[in-house]
């Protein structure tokens, strides 16, 4: 009786701790958000002093402030649309508002007909510009920029 | 609903987020149904110890019971590996195991009162096989809503529509005649159809927070208008104030018309934390709060039901017999538990009021401690810290304030539950959720679980894909063509 007492009680917690564990081993893992361990950001910020080359886009105002998409060289599509790769819920922003796209190393973003417009470091994008690292591009009321 | 587009979008490809492109981000399937089998073994235990302590004959049937249990488990398990295959993988072991729990527990006060003489000389109606049946239908409700919602983007079109249904589900019972909606234990929440009754209040819980949630994301911009800033926090402007006090409204009316103080709590709360998550301004939870307990305190001074439960809770001692029996039952037996509790099977469960409704919690402390009680909870938090990762990390702002909202309304209501039967904040009847006897309160939270997991899918799984699109050269460059000729 005592013996299954406990006993119950030690299952019950070690159940507990195999959903933490599970947690756990899921945080840095498969959360969509991208939150890089301590230990492996500074592997990466060696690696960014060899190679300028922009590694993530970083929104930096808005809605989803905060939201990091990795850059794998396919173009980023950004909008209210639902299949844009970067959603946006901003009644300022164009259902398809604008594209980044990588030529070579460098990245470019060009305005598909928004309404509003697209506004890298405070010049309206007309043509296809190149982005340089840091520099705020403002779509509607949301700032994003590419970071290495 | 649009459900062949979305497949369309939903089609594998490397994650934008993932580093190196090409690699799906992993399912974790098998180890929720590794977590699974856990849960099925320890309510397969907890059953076999509770029949044990009871001295009645150990049967190869608890086995089959327990696997049958598995099995149920397996086909969910089954469902989510087809409609939902990047989900959560720690939540659905989470409910299945305080689902299991709950059905353990009512089995085992079936057993208590099978021996107590209840006055009047009924005999107990056993409502463990009737919670089986309810899990079971429970269950199938969650593949469905699994099957049916293959985006949950597209309950914010119809969030109007489920904001009216939750109003009138919510307020039914309050104003139908009690012959249809009779007032059972002080509370008007019941609807009663033969023999068998549903709370829809269960049910106006979820549809409320998707309307909740759709008029925050399309509406956001009115909350965050700056008003005065008094002492350090950003007011709103006085005509922005309208919702709050509609929702306001809503919930002191449900306190006096219903009697239901936990449902009432429940949904301002709900509402808040809904709109601190859309606006991130402390001042509408501080805002809301101040409304909240002016209402309460005028609701004490002048309706007797509300007087009577604050009396028992600021001291339950001064009407021991009839008043504050539940109770003081409740804490005497969280005290006979102890540190360990008495083992499965051992307490005094029949000491007990609503035993397996609303001070099932107490009769878990009774019987598994302290120690077991806080890991049942600690499993309730790591349920709902999975629905607010699933909501941070999920791309659509009203998958966020969804997500965010039903895994709030989880913690919460185990909160009041639990704050009551132990005597923290004023007893008020509300069910814990998976755990409590209760079909409707059963079939809402798997509805609700079911929807966190749609929503987890969405945050964890590869990101859809840009559908291809023909490359259109620029409209000058295009060959005119005449598409219909003036007449």
């Amino acid at each position: 009786m005592q013996l299954t007492r406990a006993g119950f009680l030690v299952l019950l917690w070690l159940f507990v701790l195999a959903a933490l564990r599970v947690v756990r081993s899921d945080l840095y893992a498969a959360s969509g958000l991208r939150v890089p361990t301590p230990g492996l950001r500074r592997g990466a910020k060696k690696a960014a002093k060899g190679s300028k080359a922009p590694r993530q886009l970083v929104v930096t105002h808005g809605a989803l402030a905060g939201t990091r998409i990795s850059l794998d060289g396919r173009p980023i599509l950004i909008g209210r649309a639902d299949d844009s790769t970067l959603v946006l819920d901003d009644d300022f922003a164009s259902t398809r508002h604008a594209r980044l796209s990588m030529r070579g190393t460098d990245w470019y973003v060009e305005d598909l007909g928004s309404t509003n417009g697209t506004y890298l470091d405070r010049a309206k994008v007309t043509a296809p510009l190149r982005v340089p690292l840091g520099s705020p591009i403002r779509i509607g009321k949301t700032v994003i920029e590419l970071r290495s | 609903m649009g459900s062949p587009v979305t497949g369309a979008e939903g089609a594998p490809l490397a994650a934008a987020s993932s580093t190196s492109p090409g690699l799906k981000p992993p399912t974790r399937r098998s180890t929720e149904l590794v977590l699974l089998a856990f849960a099925a073994g320890l309510v397969t235990i907890a059953l076999i110890l509770v029949d044990a302590n009871q001295e009645k004959e150990l049967t190869i049937q608890i086995l089959w019971l327990g696997l049958s249990f598995l099995g149920v488990l397996t086909v969910a398990h089954l469902a989510v590996r087809r409609w939902a295959p990047y989900a959560d993988p720690v939540i659905l072991p989470c409910v299945a195991l305080l689902n299991g729990l709950g059905l353990v527990m009512i089995h085992r006060i079936d057993l208590a009162m099978a021996d107590v003489a209840l006055p009047g000389g009924q005999p107990w109606s056993d409502a463990a096989p009737k919670q089986v049946l309810w899990t079971a239908i429970a269950l199938v409700l969650f593949c469905a809503s699994l099957k049916v919602l293959s985006d949950h983007r597209t309950l914010a079109k119809y969030g109007y529509t489920f904001g009216f249904l939750g109003l009138v589900a919510l307020v039914l019972p309050g104003v139908l005649p009690s012959f249809i909606a009779p007032e059972i234990n002080g509370a008007k929440i019941w609807l009663a159809f033969g023999a068998f009754s549903i709370q829809p209040g269960e049910f106006a819980k979820i549809l409320l927070m998707v309307f909740f949630a759709a008029f925050l994301v399309s509406k956001r911009d009115l909350f965050t208008t700056a008003g005065r800033r008094v002492l350090g926090l950003d007011l709103p402007r006085a005509r922005d104030l309208g919702p709050l006090v509609a929702a306001w409204a809503v919930g002191v009316s449900i306190m006096v018309l219903q009697k239901d103080l936990g449902s009432s709590l429940l949904f301002f709360g709900i509402v808040l934390v809904l709109l601190y998550v859309a606006t991130e301004r402390a001042a509408w939870v501080v805002l809301g709060v101040v409304m909240f307990s002016i209402g309460a305190v005028v609701a004490w001074q002048l309706f007797g039901h509300v007087k009577i439960r604050v009396q028992n809770w600021l001291d339950p001692f001064e009407d021991a017999r009839d008043a504050g029996y539940q109770i003081l039952q409740s804490l005497f037996g969280l005290g006979t538990g102890g540190l360990f509790g008495a083992g499965l099977g051992g307490g005094r469960p029949d000491q007990i009021p609503e035993a397996n409704t609303d001070f099932i919690t107490a009769v878990i402390g009774e019987e598994l401690g302290f120690v077991g009680l806080s890991a049942v909870l600690l499993i309730y938090t790591v349920l709902a810290m999975r629905g607010l990762r699933a909501a941070l990390s999920v791309r659509d702002t009203f998958g966020k304030l969804l997500g965010g909202g039903l895994a709030f309304a989880v913690a919460f209501q185990i909160f009041i539950i639990v704050g009551g039967v132990t005597k923290l904040i004023p007893m008020t009847g509300i069910t814990a959720p998976f755990l409590s006897k209760g079909g409707s309160s059963l079939l809402a939270n798997y509805i609700l679980v079911a929807l966190l997991l749609r929503i987890s899918d969405a945050a964890r799984g590869p990101k859809s894909t840009p559908k291809p699109r023909p490359q259109q050269p620029a409209i000058a460059d295009q060959f005119t063509v005449m598409v219909e000729r003036p007449k």
